[in-house]
């Protein structure tokens, strides 16, 4: 009963909202429309409305599934800090972190699914019912950590937000391990779909034992990117009071995650550029261009600069306290990782492909509106929780309030 | 107790009808412009099946293909033959690059015309090259072969012993063989092309629309796992005609070779063909230090 009061209240208050608001939605709402209609024509078609080929089979849809992967990762990663330093609004940290990684984990599947041939088909992934190619397939293993990794972050984030609202102590002793449980977790679902790439002896641009220490060390930047932001906007307009050394402290733990990542980075370039075999190819593609084509030249060279641009400002005191540079760090950081594992990983990977032949991939029109409809469906559930989560956290939303009412 | 009984039974025909209405109009989605039936949809790994679903679902099969295409439809499910393993031999110093294999393959196995797929690719060399994949050309364009200075190299499923494409696939629709040949259950594929990132060969080919193979041309003697027409959103690749080398025939791209460069044999059979070209003559297998121990030999 109490929880029928307070899913009817949550749905309330995402119907509430001042004029941006409203304007923030329906643009949302506009762009899943539009979206939607692309996605359609590719159910009708095929995927022959992509420009993916047989060459290049994998494309925009995947690199964005595996760079919401590492934001979901990384929002939780953010925990991890959090405990050490006894940054003090703890429970709220973690719960703004759960509600980044389950919209992000639906956008990630959301990814998946526009990019199978049969999505109809997908319940022959559900073990028993269908038959799911454990422990063979790494991508068994990983449906079934991403699954588990949503599952445990909906069910931690939506308890703690209920016990606030009913005016209940939580469980301590149970739900800070479940949280603790999340971080390797985190850890988890990013390694494993870096193995997914990882494991592939026909792709040496992937074939890399560096890429998922890489994935998680990028994906620790771009996490906490998007928090950074958030932290700050809730604090100025809500009771949210995170200290500014707590935010200045994430700054500098991305500095150094963004170092790992330019390190490790460093070291593959150094040992393909070095050997100099027929695998650099692939580097070559991407940074200088291959029979004339310099698609992702440009890409791949402002996603590095701005890395180093960003673990610079992360990185000097001065530049790190002071809230313009700061953000333009966070912004440009986000930028960097999006374009590493968004569109840096995956096309160069099938550039040259297998029998050496050379193809040029954009991503089509009806894959970028599919994505808008993934990426705004994503945002609009993470506007509706995080307005819930506020309202109930900081605007003191109970379960008291409502009888009066009614 | 009657009106009991009745008001049981109405509820359970209520959720009868909801389930089947949920049933259907799942499937009628899933069919969304193509011609699955809601038994197909449903219908399980084929692999997995006894001889009695198998035959049903042949059966079914056999009737959707001959009302489509007009034409008497055979699939055939049959198994491998004992005590056989098929090995290929390709003789580079006698492929011209007429490409005569790789429209005869697609004509047997109902590859489709438009968009166009080819299970085998032919690649010109240059002979200063040697055996260079990233130098090679894939979309050559010649009036007449061989070109000068050149050789051909034609690629296809190289029917690995130890295949990188059936261990990625997420719900086992492909998997190898007794007698070796890798092979796909078209209705299991859910498409998610993770079997054509793993192939270093570029053997594995997608469906990326609705396939077209115009009626006249169908050939309608298919095995399940081989040539029978296929649908949008599912990978298919080379199968060594199974539908034809189960049945003691050669692959047709054997048979169509002008020059003869084309082998094709069982590996267990001391006196076959291919092990005579294993014996003596120089053999190499394409990717060699992959550990894909390709069943596809190139010889000279």
């Amino acid at each position: 009963m109490k929880f029928i009061n307070f899913i009817k209240e949550s749905f309330k208050v995402i119907m509430k909202g001042n004029k941006y608001y409203y304007v923030w939605i329906s643009s949302l709402l506009l762009l899943i429309i539009w979206g939607g209609l692309g996605y359609f024509e590719q159910l009708k078609n095929g995927l022959a409305v992509t420009n993916m080929n047989d060459s290049i089979s994998w494309g925009f849809y995947i690199g964005n599934f595996t760079f919401l992967v590492g934001v979901a990762a990384a929002a939780i990663l953010l925990v991890i800090p959090a405990y050490i330093y006894h940054w003090k609004p703890i429970k709220e940290i973690t719960i703004f972190g759960e509600l980044l990684a389950v919209s992000a984990v639906i956008m990630a599947l959301g990814f998946v699914i526009v990019d199978m041939g049969g999505p109809f088909r997908l319940w022959h992934m559900i073990p028993f019912v269908g038959l799911l190619n454990f422990p063979d397939s790494l991508l068994a293993w990983d449906s079934i950590v991403l699954s588990l990794y949503f599952i445990l972050n909906l069910v931690i984030v939506t308890y703690l937000l209920y016990m606030h609202f009913a005016k209940k102590e939580y469980n301590k002793k149970i739900f800070n391990k479940l949280i603790l449980l999340s971080i390797p977790m985190a850890i988890s679902i990013h390694t494993v779909t870096a193995f997914l790439f990882n494991g592939l002896a026909a792709r040496p641009y992937w074939n890399s034992a560096l890429l998922a220490p890489k994935f998680i060390a990028s994906a620790f930047c771009s996490g906490p990117a998007v928090l950074l932001i958030l932290f700050q906007i809730l604090k100025k307009t809500t009771k949210f009071d995170i200290k500014q050394e707590a935010i200045e402290k994430i700054a500098e733990l991305m500095a150094y995650s963004m170092f790992l990542y330019l390190f490790l980075f460093f070291s593959e370039i150094f040992k393909e550029v070095y050997s100099n075999t027929h695998h650099v190819v692939h580097l070559k593609y991407l940074f200088l261009g291959v029979k004339g084509h310099n698609d992702l030249v440009l890409y791949a060279w402002m996603s590095i600069i701005f890395s180093i641009i960003a673990f610079l400002l992360f990185l000097i005191p001065k530049t790190r306290k002071n809230i313009i540079t700061l953000n333009l760090g966070a912004v440009l950081i986000y930028i960097g990782v999006y374009i590493e594992k968004g569109i840096a990983l995956i096309t160069p990977g099938y550039s040259p492909d297998t029998l050496g032949q050379l193809y040029i991939y954009r991503p089509s029109m009806i894959e970028i509106r599919t994505a808008a409809m993934i990426f705004s469906l994503g945002f609009l559930l993470f506007t509706f929780m995080s307005k819930i989560a506020v309202e109930i956290i900081f605007k003191d939303l109970n379960i008291n309030k409502i009888p009066k009412q009614s | 107790m009657e009106g009991k009984k009745t008001i049981e039974k109405k509820e359970s025909r209520r959720t009868f009808l909801k389930k089947s209405a949920l049933a259907s109009t799942f499937a009628t989605l899933a069919a969304c412009g193509s011609d699955t039936s809601w038994e197909e949809f449903f219908q399980k790994n084929f692999r997995t099946l006894d001889d009695d679903d198998k035959k049903k679902i042949i059966e079914r099969l056999e009737n959707k293909y001959t009302e489509k295409y007009g034409k008497k439809f055979s699939v055939s499910s049959k198994d491998p033959i004992d005590e056989t393993l098929f090995g290929y031999g390709l003789d580079i110093s006698r492929c011209i690059g007429c490409r005569k294999c790789v429209y005869a393959c697609a004509e047997e196995n109902n590859q489709s015309r438009d968009p166009q797929i080819h299970w085998i690719t032919v690649l010109e060399m240059a002979k200063d090259k040697g055996v260079d994949l990233f130098h090679s050309h894939a979309d050559y364009d010649r009036e007449l072969v061989p070109e000068d200075d050149h050789f051909y190299f034609p690629v296809a499923c190289q029917q690995c012993e130890n295949p990188p494409c059936t261990k990625v696939c997420p719900v086992g629709a492909t998997w190898k063989e007794k007698d070796g040949i890798v092979v796909v259950d078209y209705n299991w594929c859910i498409g998610c092309r993770f079997c054509m990132a793993a192939c270093p060969y570029g053997a594995r080919h997608f469906n990326w629309a609705e396939p077209d193979v115009p009626k006249d041309e169908i050939n309608p003697v298919t095995h399940y796992y081989g040539n029978r027409p296929r649908m949008k959103g599912v990978v298919e690749k080379c199968t060594f005609c199974i539908q034809r080398v189960r049945e003691g025939l050669y692959p047709s791209c054997v048979e169509i070779c002008p020059v003869g460069a084309r082998k094709f044999g069982n590996l267990l059979d001391p006196d076959s063909e291919i092990r005579y070209i294993l014996k003596h003559k120089r053999v190499l297998v394409l990717k060699e230090e992959l550990n894909t121990q390709p069943k596809f030999y190139y010889f000279y």
